[in-house]
């Protein structure tokens, strides 16, 4: 049904059949970000030898982050005096609508994909790369020192670790020859890619925490230096819509690792293949972001000049050299 | 024809994509607006400082490096560009395509190694 759907000419009638999948996948998104969040606080409770939230909801707080949500949106909208208004209202608009935008090419499993197009994992790099626009915006627009300190470290440490990031894949698109995500899983029927390209997999996630901002890399947002960075003057829900743009990054850095490295919808062991793809997807997606989770816990922040150099010094002449050796070895074994 | 559609009609999901990313945001805030109280008051729109009256404007001189790191960005970024299609086609380019292509990096390197040996990397 879809097939025919793909296949007849584009109108008005297929717009309308995409918005509503499309805002199917949104609210599971949504619902994603609302658990993420929650399963996030109380993996790091544990991990501090305390409960997390276990009050609102039932004793595993389930609805805790829910009722956080309701909260800012009863929360009063403050715009600074000083501020740029237009653009202020602009910028989580614009940090929100990339990361909601590069899910669409992600396959989830053999059948269940958005946008099956060719250039698929450049399309992911080059969308979401507007994000940083969006941090940058809001930290200028706020006229306030913190967030623009805040957003030019958030630019800083967005596109230096953007090359390493963006260099680390090169090595699975020479041996796919497609930049399809479609192709590359299925390129892993032999092994995964965390197997055959280890070093573009350990590249490519310390890149990419940098990229998330997440800890040991969230400087932008460092507590005990800049407040808040770049969203220091942002409350209620234009805030929120900062925050949710974080977390469905994490969502689609996740899946796109799992489409990556970790072989997609598809089972390790041929004996296993009775089990659907969208399980397999759902536990590597899920271990995905445990370690995410995991690490948060447990490295402190990096120093910004640390931060800097490794990513220029370190990570870019890795993932530069990771190229040419699979170049190499693709040349000269004839693998794949 | 039916390529061309499916083509179309891939595209056409991204923009679905583009245009739900914008409305989401667009939507929450009206209904936020609906909800949430107003109750003016000067001192709640003063910008932040930890306190202090905020003397002068926040859009002071900065360090350099943020745009000699962002030329960095554009140089490399640039290259990788250059990067991708290579790879694409690399089963029908064979050995040659890359030693060229070890060649036009290599130069880049030393542009690289340039900027490290003048202290440009470092973040101090």
């Amino acid at each position: 049904m879809i097939q025919d759907l793909l296949n007849s000419s584009p109108g008005w009638a297929n717009f309308g059949i995409f918005f509503l999948l499309g805002t199917v996948l949104l609210l599971v998104v949504l619902g994603f970000v609302t658990y993420g969040i929650l399963a996030e606080r109380k993996v790091m409770g544990y991990m501090q030898l305390r409960h997390g939230p276990n009050q609102v909801g039932g004793k595993w707080g389930l609805l805790q982050t829910v009722a956080d949500v309701l909260k800012l949106l009863l929360k009063e909208d403050v715009i600074p005096k000083m501020a740029d208004r237009p653009l202020f209202i602009l910028a989580p608009v614009i940090a929100f609508a990339p990361a909601f935008m590069v899910l669409a090419t992600i396959p989830f499993t053999d059948k269940f994909q958005f946008a099956d197009i060719g250039v698929g994992l450049l399309y992911y790099i080059a969308v979401s790369g507007i994000t940083t626009i969006g941090v940058v915006t809001g930290g200028w627009a706020s006229n306030n020192k913190y967030a623009l300190l805040g957003g030019m470290r958030a630019a800083a440490q967005m596109i230096s670790y953007e090359i390493p990031l963006v260099r680390s894949v090169l090595g699975i698109i020479l041996l796919t020859g497609s930049l399809n995500l479609n192709d590359i899983v299925h390129a892993q029927r032999h092994g995964w890619f965390i197997l055959w390209q280890p070093i573009a997999f350990i590249v490519f996630f310390i890149a990419s925490i940098a990229e998330l901002n997440r800890t040991p890399f969230d400087l932008p947002e460092a507590e005990s230096e800049i407040v808040a960075g770049y969203h220091v003057e942002y409350s209620g829900f234009r805030w929120a819509f900062f925050m949710l743009a974080e977390y469905v990054y994490l969502f689609a850095m996740a899946a796109l690792i799992t489409t990556l490295f970790l072989g997609g919808w598809m089972s390790p062991l041929a004996a296993l293949n009775f089990i659907p793809g969208a399980v397999w997807f759902a536990l590597k997606f899920s271990v995905v972001i445990f370690v995410y989770i995991w690490i948060r816990v447990a490295l402190p922040r990096m120093r910004a000049d640390h931060l800097m150099e490794f990513g220029w010094k370190v990570l870019l002449p890795v993932a530069l050299a990771n190229i040419f050796l699979t170049a190499l070895i693709k040349s000269i074994f004839h693998i794949f | 024809m039916e390529l061309l559609n499916v083509y179309q009609n891939n595209y056409l999901i991204v923009f679905v994509f583009l245009c739900l990313g914008v409305l989401l945001p667009m939507v929450a805030l009206y209904l936020g607006k609906l909800l949430r109280p107003y109750k003016p008051m000067d001192a709640k729109y003063t910008t932040y400082e930890s306190g202090i009256e905020p003397f002068h404007d926040s859009r002071v001189q900065f360090n350099v490096r943020y745009y000699i790191f962002a030329l960095m960005f554009v140089i490399f970024d640039v290259e990788t560009v250059f990067l991708y299609p290579w790879a694409v086609a690399y089963n029908k380019l064979g050995i040659f395509a890359l030693i060229e292509m070890l060649i036009f990096v290599l130069m880049l390197v030393i542009g690289l190694a340039y900027a490290w040996k003048k202290k440009v990397l470092k973040w101090t």
